[in-house]
């Protein structure tokens, strides 16, 4: 059978028990609003994947069913016996058609527009159209008014003719209303269990049942079926283990010569490659969960008349088989809505100047612990009026509260309940449901779903979810003397505060507020909310010094002020206690290493509780460094103050370490400060001549490092890291200074690491001219700062570097006749860019066999991939030094 | 379990205790100076003093959670469900460990005593006049020797939604 199908199969019969259930107990309680969306849900999912699948009849009824639920969800209805009849009766239609499917793979002919037009009668008038008739008369059936023993002499009548099927026919003794033909499926609804059984029977009476256990021995096979249940108690105990271990290794450290080290040693190797084993048989590549979605685009694609390219990178992504499952609805639900709203039709993309084929990529990675999952598209993008208009009319907001925010917090409003900004309602998508869904889905997880949208040029979705929900990576802190366990994914950042330094907590009317990167994030006393605090001390002396966890919940960030920061742990979280569900503080409870158990807070429930409104608050810090990093590349950039109060800044990739020394330590040799470090000696410069070391205490240095040579930078005081984009402007007249940015908005002088470098070791650039010939390097970069910062680094490892601006003058120089032995070439550039002008050389007689390497912030499979096509020979990261320099020395080595 | 716990009388309880045999087991514990008793076959382990991980924002009787061999198991401060005062001396008490659906609860009592198996006949009901709080909670009264052995209801005591409800 169809993989598709089968799948299909499997997964709807699921929900159609659930569904049973869930209607009896919507009967219970008609008011109850979960249940019913519930079972709105289960519905509109069977109805979307049958018009996927091509199943016109199924989603005919699924489709009548929902409309009925959809007005009951609404209000327009009541929920009556009959209704709820009426409902499960197109369930059970839904159910028989189900088992045609399962044995001659298609639909059984005929049509349900009897219990159709009963359904769309409900939906219509609220009344139940002939309820006092029997079902099977409506439906339009061979023979329609046949009593139940009719049939039933029909079934075996029908039996009889065909000798193979004698046997499946047997097992129908009660004289219900049977299904003689196969166009009465309502009459099927109370028969439901022994209708498979006769369906062969009365039908064309083909053999089916025999043929479908040879197929299912032939798999089996191959592969041991393991209930889940018992994999998921064997990664419990194996949990468990570890905890353990843990446990004892803590025990025996710090104690050197028990004889418990070897044994334990060994026990823990065991327990390692054991959890990565279980975990192992818990892993499945994303790819499965991807397996059915070019079906659905390409039929979307045709019903829509839309050209839809669908990519799926990064399909061997292993994640946790439980984990997998969970995010299969809500992945084919957000590609579903990428390719249905998301692009638009041909003409809509001509209009836009766009290709005609529109691109849904779908792109898995790991990620820190973490599958981060993105879901772009390059259609029209979310239409923030639109979604306003939506905003307002479903009373979700009003329109002063929309005037207060962002286009992102407004963008938010889709993971709202109840929110489509479809027009119409399509038997795709459309409904409301769907977003929430996908949303609630993902967060149940312990993940996060992230938005970015540009009008006009498309949407990404970005899912981060943890690799496995049986073990996670928690910060322990402490607060009020105990303490507590925050998952590690929403935790953004530690931030120390004290009056005197760069952070101090400032208050609003007792509420305490947080400046950080020229932001305001709210914060949060977990002894407070914990009602730990029980000293009612004058809030003024806590904040001397505190420790800020920046969280993240959606897109609001916020602080937590706590106590005392501890490590961060491997943790298995355990639910709490029933007694103590209640408590929305706390997501579970664990055992760490020391065997205490610790209480695992829940990052959401504290900005719930905190009064922060589900639809993301205040667009956070995280949220302004994605928009800067949408404008363009960011680099990481260390921020000081050294001599003076301007601050300066360096790129941090080329800083080593950061120290503190003690002046005390500082030693002189030959008139220069030296310090001792790691068993060397380690000159100190300072920023200029005038520069004045504190005369006691600790100065805070940054380490350069370049192979066996280290250098430190005395500074004053170390600001802040930042991401920011760089834009340099050239005023590098001043000794040390390559220019001056706009840093986090600030004017920022960069320092040139090179000069002072040079001031350390005054042969630094010629240590490695040892003779023989320099090898001549024509470096192409569009950066005035990366020329700068690359020309010295390059000329100390022994390079003769030739830096030009764009890759037309490189072609200048060539058409000179000037020769290298290799060229460096940024991607990103104006005019020709590094792709277009490799393959330009590609064939060129002159420069034709002059390795390039090529130097990007991207460095994904895909740019490696092009890269090696138009004849790079290498691919290096920027700011990635030393494998720069390995890379060329390679390179000419080759030649 | 019914939401009226207040309104049933203490007579119509008595199905939960099984009197089948002519005797019957139970742990004893003390309380101040009252005995109480659980039944033996709920019971899962006698614990000493414990290190407890409090659990802010909990009910006040819940004492905190504790680590028992790997499973998590949440303290109740059974003085504290019964209404009386805290305890005057430094004592740490001991704990039983009570086995509520699959979930692991450890009462706090001043000791735990020795196992008692007492002829059924001895059984009385709850007295009439018995605080309301300590009827809800006991399952009926044993007479002893020289003590009353008060028979604590694990399910009732564990019941805290229906608690909360008594309250509001």
């Amino acid at each position: 059978m169809d993989d598709l199908l089968s799948e299909f199969l499997t997964e709807t019969s699921e929900s159609l028990s659930t569904l049973d259930v869930e209607l009896v107990k919507l009967e219970q309680n008609p008011n109850d609003p979960d249940i019913l969306s519930n079972i709105f849900r289960l519905v509109h999912t069977i109805k979307g994947t049958c018009g996927f699948l091509g199943l016109p009849r199924l989603e005919a009824v699924a489709h009548a069913g929902e409309n009925v639920l959809g007005k009951i969800r609404d209000g327009e209805l009541v929920v009556t016996p009959d209704a709820v009849t009426l409902v499960l009766e197109s369930i059970d239609t839904i159910k028989y058609l189900l088992g045609e499917l399962e044995q001659n793979e298609a639909e059984p002919d005929g049509n349900d527009a009897g219990l159709i037009g009963r359904l769309n009668h409900f939906a219509d008038t609220g009344t139940i159209m002939g309820s006092d008739a029997a079902p099977a008369a409506e439906a339009p059936s061979d023979e329609p008014e046949m009593t139940p023993e009719e049939a039933l002499q029909a079934a075996f009548d029908a039996a009889e003719v065909d000798p193979d099927v004698g046997a499946p026919a047997e097992p129908a003794p009660e004289p219900e209303p049977a299904p003689a033909a196969a166009a009465a499926p309502p009459a099927a609804a109370k028969s439901q269990e022994i209708a498979p059984a006769k369906k062969p029977a009365a039908e064309k009476a083909k053999p089916e049942a025999p043929r479908a256990e040879a197929k299912e021995s032939s798999v089996a096979a191959q592969t041991i079926r393991v209930n889940v249940e018992l994999l998921e108690n064997l990664m419990t105990l194996v949990s468990e283990l570890v905890l353990t271990r843990n446990q004892l290794l803590q025990m025996v450290r710090g104690k050197d010569d028990s004889e418990f080290t070897v044994p334990l040693q060994r026990l823990s190797h065991i327990t390692t490659d054991l959890q990565e084993g279980v975990m192992k048989t818990r892993m499945q590549p994303i790819g499965n969960a991807w397996a059915k979605l070019p079906r659905i685009v390409r039929d979307l694609a045709l019903e829509m008349n839309k050209k839809i390219d669908l990519q799926m990178i990064g399909a061997d992504t292993e994640l946790d088989r439980q984990v997998l499952e969970l995010i299969k609805d809500p992945l084919t639900h957000m590609v579903r809505n990428s390719a249905d709203h998301g692009l638009e039709d041909i003409p809509g993309r001509r209009e836009a100047n766009k290709p005609e084929t529109g691109t849904v990529t779908l792109n898995a990675y790991h990620e820190g612990g973490h599958i981060i999952i993105e879901i772009s598209d390059d259609g029209r993008g979310l239409n923030l009026d639109r979604i306003k208009a939506k905003a307002i009319a479903n009373g979700l907001a009003t329109e002063g509260d929309l005037e207060g925010m962002g286009d992102q917090q407004i963008q938010q409003f889709i993971f709202k309940a109840g929110f489509s900004t479809a027009e119409k309602v399509t038997s795709v998508s459309g409904r409301g449901v769907g977003m929430d869904v996908v949303r609630t889905n993902i967060e149940k997880i312990g993940g996060t779903v992230e938005l970015k949208s540009v009008e006009g040029r498309g949407s990404t979705f970005i899912i981060k979810i943890p690799l496995t929900l049986a073990i996670v990576s928690a910060l322990i802190v402490e607060s009020g003397g105990e303490r507590f366990a925050i998952p590690q994914i929403s935790v953004l950042e530690l931030v120390r505060a004290s009056n005197n330094s760069e952070h101090s907590i400032e208050r609003i009317h007792d509420t305490p507020v947080l400046r950080l990167r020229n932001r305001l994030l709210p914060l949060v006393t977990l002894k407070k909310i914990l009602g730990l605090d029980t000293t009612e001390e004058s809030d003024e002396g806590v904040d001397e010094e505190a420790f800020i966890v920046v969280a993240q919940v959606g897109t609001y960030s916020f602080g937590i002020i706590v106590d005392r920061v501890f490590d961060t742990e491997e943790i298995v979280v355990k639910p709490v206690a029933p007694i103590l569900r209640d408590l929305s503080l706390f997501s579970g409870n664990t055992i760490l290493g020391d065997g205490s158990v610790i209480m695992i807070l829940d990052p959401n429930g504290i900005a719930t509780r905190t009064g922060e409104i589900t639809v993301g608050g205040s667009q956070g810090v995280e949220g302004k460094a994605k928009a800067d990093a949408s404008d363009g590349e960011t680099t990481s950039m260390l921020v000081f103050r050294a001599g003076g109060s301007e601050v300066r800044a360096v790129p941090l990739a080329l800083v080593a370490r950061l120290e503190e020394i003690d002046v005390e330590n500082i030693e002189h040799s030959n008139g220069r400060p030296l310090v001792q470090y790691r068993g060397k000696l380690m000159p100190l410069v300072f920023i200029d001549g005038s520069y004045q070391m504190k005369a006691e205490g600790r100065q805070p240095t940054l380490v350069f490092q370049d192979r066996e040579r280290t250098m430190g930078l005395v500074v004053d005081e170390i600001v802040d890291i930042v991401d920011d984009v760089l834009n340099v402007e050239l005023t590098a007249d001043q000794d040390g200074l390559v220019g001056s940015a706009v840093i986090d908005g600030k004017a920022t002088d960069l320092i040139d690491a090179g000069y002072y470098l040079e001031l350390a070791f005054s042969d630094w650039f010629g240590t490695e001219d040892t003779g023989g010939e320099k090898k001549r390097v024509l470096l192409i970069d569009d950066s005035p700062f990366f020329r700068n910062l690359l020309t010295p680094m390059l000329s100390v490892a022994g390079f003769k570097i030739t830096a030009v601006e764009t890759a037309e003058q490189a072609m200048d120089l060539k058409n000179r006749g000037v020769l290298f032995d290799a060229i460096i070439s940024d991607i990103e550039m104006p005019g020709m860019n590094g792709f277009e002008f490799a393959e330009a050389l590609q064939n060129d007689e002159l420069w034709g066999d002059i390795p390039i390497i090529a130097l990007s912030s991207h460095t994904s499979e895909e740019d490696f991939e092009r890269g090696r096509q138009v004849g790079f020979s290498d691919y290096v990261a920027k700011f990635d030094r030393e494998a720069l320099v390995s890379t060329l020395v390679q390179t000419l080595s080759n030649m | 379990m019914s939401d009226s716990n207040a309104l049933v009388p203490s007579q119509e309880k008595g199905g939960v205790l099984d009197l089948g045999g002519d005797s019957k087991d139970f742990v004893t514990a003390y309380i101040g100076k009252q005995l109480f008793g659980i039944p033996v076959l709920t019971v899962q382990d006698v614990l000493g003093p414990q290190r407890i991980t409090r659990i802010p924002l909990s009910p006040p009787e819940v004492a905190g959670s504790l680590n028992l061999r790997g499973r998590i198991v949440t303290a109740i401060d059974v003085r504290k469900r019964l209404g009386l005062r805290d305890k005057d001396d430094d004592d740490p008490g001991m704990s039983i460990v009570v086995d509520q659906g699959g979930e692991l609860y450890s009462l706090m009592v001043d000791q735990v005593g020795e196992v008692l198996s007492v002829p059924k006949k001895a059984f009385e009901q709850n007295p009439a006049t018995l605080d309301p709080r300590w009827r809800e909670f006991s399952d009926g009264i044993f007479r002893l020797d020289k003590k009353l052995l008060v028979i604590l209801d694990v399910t009732r005591l564990l019941d805290f939604t229906s608690s909360i409800k008594q309250a509001g």
